[in-house]
């Protein structure tokens, strides 16, 4: 399990790319400052994309896990 | 007697339930299966032609046709808005106070656009500066801009996601183009496109057609882009990367469910207020005897009229081996077919499933035929509604 601890959870597990990074972005319009997101996806290339977007805003990365199968991508809105 | 509800008259649930009155006519006549369709107007809307309406092409009035005149006559039609539903009674409440008991229900209510999500929007849009074209009264306030719009730079940006159709945010900017090149007023325009991801479209066959396309006909593109406010004064769209000023702002503005407030007092709903569904079978995973269908659902693939259309066959074959006692065996495999305008009179199309491989295929090239072939379709839509197609 994730060391992390999550305000909320985006589960786009079934999603293909770009989904995940969309389920994401969605949900960081609709949240707070300082909300502590997860996002677990099975789409590997949301590993690069996710970081990749992220350089681009003011959001922070705080952890990639693999958890079996799928990936929990931590993300901190600011 | 079971009954068989449908809730929803656009492409989905009018084709859901003329398949059935179809497929299991001769027990409707008999009085074992009982299907009504709900609607809260007494229109069917095409939704498709609202990308024409802006530039003059199509009419707010081409879009309706009386659901009397598209639905079976085995089927019940109640116009009355679904305001409540009870998962476990197998209860539907309208807004007259009336109560629908069903066996099975079917939800199909669309989308909706919420330009209030973001802040300014609705501001710009009332100061006439930024537009959307995904209704009727936005497509013709966009038509009606358009028209005094002779210089300056109109940026087409995709805002809400997910959104219906998603290649219509590629279509329009495409058609703009040569539609100011038709009246020549074209070097005087500036045109940019944004979207929310690192390429240009969540295909990427389309985003591999689309990019030099965009480039040849001189359409900057801007991503990712992620739009959350909008500045009505300065006339500015302020994004999570960076900032554009517009003259002429076109807008994929956020959606949410149709029926948001039913599906999620309905408990039905996942995360994002989409009904939950196997994107197999098309059945809600949170209630015993609800498909959902269309653009409410969260179905993985994309939402559009197309889908919902070949959702719909899937749903009204299940439903018809339900009531007959059989086990339901056919499944929804995530087929689209997108048109997709190039501009006043070339085209090319989308074909997918949900196998990630589909996805990726190459795109035809652009030409009339293909053009020709989706005002065909267009025009043909009361066939596709009827079940006929």
């Amino acid at each position: 399990m994730a060391d992390m601890e999550p305000d909320e959870t985006v589960d786009s597990r079934d999603s293909a790319c770009p989904g995940p990074l969309m389920d994401l972005v969605g949900r960081i319009k609709k949240s707070d400052p300082g909300t502590v997101l997860e996002l677990l996806t099975s789409d590997e290339g949301s590993k690069k994309d996710v970081p990749d977007w992220l350089e681009n805003t003011r959001h922070d990365l705080l952890e990639i896990e693999d958890q079996n199968g799928h990936w929990a991508i931590y993300v901190k809105v600011n | 007697m079971e009954k068989i509800v449908v809730v929803g008259g656009g492409i989905g649930g009018t084709v859901v339930a003329n398949r059935l009155a179809n497929d299991i006519g001769s027990m409707i006549d008999d009085g074992e299966v009982e299907v009504t369709l709900v609607n809260d107007t007494p229109h069917n809307v095409y939704k498709p032609k609202y990308l024409y309406i802006p530039f003059g092409l199509s009419h707010t009035d081409e879009t309706k046709r009386p659901l009397t005149e598209i639905l079976n006559h085995r089927i019940g039609l109640e116009v009355d808005p679904a305001v409540d539903m009870d998962t476990d009674a197998k209860t539907l409440e309208l807004e007259s106070g009336k109560t629908l008991d069903y066996d099975y229900l079917v939800m199909a209510t669309g989308a909706k656009l919420v330009p209030s999500e973001t802040p300014g929007l609705v501001e710009a849009h009332e100061d006439d500066t930024a537009h959307w074209f995904y209704n009727p009264e936005g497509a013709e306030a966009l038509r009606d801009a358009l028209q005094d719009f002779e210089e300056g730079h109109l940026v087409l940006s995709v805002i809400g996601s997910p959104h219906i159709c998603p290649v219509a945010p590629i279509e329009f900017p495409l058609i703009a183009d040569a539609w100011f090149r038709e009246r020549g007023i074209r070097d005087d325009i500036e045109i940019t496109y944004t979207y929310p991801i690192q390429r240009s479209h969540g295909l990427l066959s389309v985003t591999r057609w689309m990019d030099p396309i965009f480039e040849d006909r001189g359409i900057d593109t801007e991503y990712p882009f992620n739009v959350e406010e909008v500045d009505p004064e300065s006339q500015t769209l302020e994004a999570m990367e960076g900032e554009l000023d517009f003259d002429l702002a076109v807008t994929i503005p956020p959606h949410a469910a149709g029926a948001d407030d039913l599906i999620e007092n309905a408990g039905i709903g996942d995360e994002g207020g989409w009904v939950d569904v196997d994107h197999n079978t098309l059945e809600c995973t949170r209630a015993d005897g609800v498909y959902s269908i269309g653009d409410n659902a969260n179905h993985g693939t994309s939402k559009a009229g197309s889908p919902a259309h070949y959702q719909a066959g899937v749903v009204a074959k299940r439903l018809a081996s339900q009531i007959r006692g059989e086990p339901p065996t056919e499944m929804y495999h995530g087929k689209t077919f997108c048109y997709i305008e190039a501009g006043l009179d070339e085209a090319t199309y989308a074909h997918f499933n949900y196998d990630p491989e589909t996805k990726e295929k190459q795109l035809p090239k652009e030409s009339q035929l293909i053009h020709w072939g989706k005002t065909a379709f267009n025009e043909t839509f009361s066939l596709i509604t009827r079940g006929l197609i």
